[in-house]
């Protein structure tokens, strides 16, 4: 029997060209066992949704500090639930003004991590989320 | 079963539903590939392999759009092999990056994989991806394999056609007649041929080829079958008709040169394949190595489950303390399940 893994996507919607951040956590969830997709820089959000379709990712990272979020972010998760994956957990790292948090928790993100967090505590938190969600295959 | 029709419909959130379940070996999956298997058997699987770096991943999505745009009504799907990490078991699979530009091309479908622990350039699971795809009505299967040295050479096992791809300056005449990956080869590649010592590379393999001529060329074809079937090819097929000599091509995968050279090679090789009979003998090899795989598979499994722990462990403790020898440990771990079980086989 081959071992369920987690399949995480890490990408980079619109145009901002610093992807630092979204390689240390993607080398963060390998090192916790995770499989993950890395798609790169300047990425749509019919890119994202279709990159995971096609890998069926039980998690979405995007990493925006471009200031885009408001526009990217809820895009990116409409598109995934209207391909199906209703399930599909969606965080978000970077750079988001406090005031922008909450409005972006509402349309089903689920955690915002900003500069300096524990790349630990992000693992921890996404293999919870996948296992309460267990998708049943 | 409804995911199946769905899936034969071209619904593309079956198709990877599909290949998850298979991915991961569960019982759906199994189920799954029961159900596709009289639906496969009909797309060419080429493999692309090749040292880390010598830009598979670009040469895939080069090919990718060169077959959708010279063979209209094709479908496409790659499945792309990166590493497993032996101490987390975790993955980067990154060669997605490189196919950006095929992402909105309904026809195309690309699905990243993690070796998994295995060790011969893919995945266990693999192939089994590939008879989904194949069921699910692609033409073509593009199976690029984890960055490979001198001998992850399973991908012949399952590609009709292997592409060998290589970089200018990788190394002398000594390094391309030795065995391995070289020998594997239906088309050979020099990618990044914009590089000092392009022609150099290619001279050095093109000479291997001609080397082993006609030795190589028969070889070529006959490594691959199962010993029963290389005395039944040589009855039934003249050396003559069975001769592919691999071309060497070069190509700048980042800048589309090559490609449609490249392309054509393929189709030739499956030409070849086709009216040679080769064709049905790869199919007959791939079916008789997937039998044989799960049947050492599922042994093992029974064996273990069979099996009392705690008999395998202190077989253990003997090996560590070196009293008893990792030989004499499987003797007395067989014996022991064989005495312990019952008549058991069924018509």
């Amino acid at each position: 029997m081959t071992e369920k893994k987690i399949r995480v996507l890490i990408a980079k919607p619109g145009l901002d060209g610093h992807d630092r951040g979204a390689k240390v956590v993607a080398r963060a969830l390998r090192d916790d066992g995770m499989e993950v997709i890395y798609t790169g820089l300047r990425q749509t959000p019919e890119m994202i949704s279709e990159a995971a379709l096609q890998e069926d990712v039980d998690v979405i990272g995007l990493s925006i500090l471009s200031g885009a979020h408001n526009a990217l972010v809820p895009e990116v998760i409409r598109k995934v639930r209207e391909n199906g994956q209703t399930d599909v957990i969606i965080f978000v790292g970077g750079i988001i003004p406090e005031a922008d948090i909450q409005g972006l928790l509402d349309k089903g993100v689920f955690r915002i991590y900003g500069p300096g967090t524990d790349t630990r505590l992000v693992s921890r938190e996404i293999r919870e989320a996948v296992q309460a969600a267990s998708r049943v295959d | 079963m409804a995911l199946m029709n769905d899936l034969r419909e071209g619904n593309r959130f079956a198709l990877s539903r599909v290949l998850s379940q298979v991915e991961n070996n569960t019982p759906a999956g199994l189920q799954a590939l029961d159900d596709l298997f009289p639906y496969t058997g009909k797309a060419h699987k080429i493999g692309i392999t090749g040292p880390p770096g010598s830009g598979k991943s670009t040469l895939v999505n080069a090919l990718t759009k060169q077959l959708r745009l010279q063979e209209r009504d094709s479908r496409v799907a790659v499945i792309a092999v990166d590493p497993t990490s032996p101490f987390s078991g975790g993955a980067i699979l990154g060669d997605r990056v490189r196919m950006l530009e095929l992402q909105n091309d309904p026809d195309i479908f690309i699905r990243s994989m993690a070796s998994r622990g295995a060790l011969g350039g893919l995945s266990s699971q693999t192939e089994a991806l590939s008879q989904v795809f194949d069921a699910a009505g692609f033409d073509f299967i593009l199976i690029e394999t984890v960055g490979a040295g001198q001998s992850e050479v399973d991908i012949v096992n399952l590609a009709h056609t292997t592409i060998v791809v290589d970089v200018p300056g990788l190394g002398d005449d000594i390094q391309s007649i030795k065995a391995g990956i070289l020998e594997i080869a239906d088309i050979l590649v020099v990618n990044k041929a914009d590089r000092p010592g392009a022609d150099q590379s290619r001279r050095y393999l093109k000479a291997m080829i001609e080397m082993g001529g006609r030795s190589l060329a028969s070889s070529a074809g006959k490594h691959r079958l199962a010993p029963a079937l290389q005395n039944k090819e040589a009855e039934t097929i003249g050396e003559e008709d069975v001769l592919w000599l691999p071309p060497v091509l070069k190509t700048v995968a980042s800048q589309f040169e090559g490609i449609g050279e490249l392309v054509s090679e393929i189709l030739k090789h499956q030409d070849f394949l086709k009216s040679t009979g080769r064709w049905k003998q790869k199919e007959s090899w791939t079916l008789r190595e997937i039998v044989r795989k799960r049947v050492s598979g599922s042994l093992e499994r029974d064996f273990f489950q069979e099996l009392p722990a705690e008999v395998f462990e202190t077989q253990m403790e003997a090996v560590i303390a070196r009293k008893v020898s990792p030989t004499t440990a499987v003797k007395n771990l067989l014996s022991y399940n064989q005495k312990s079980r019952k008549p058991q086989l069924s018509e």
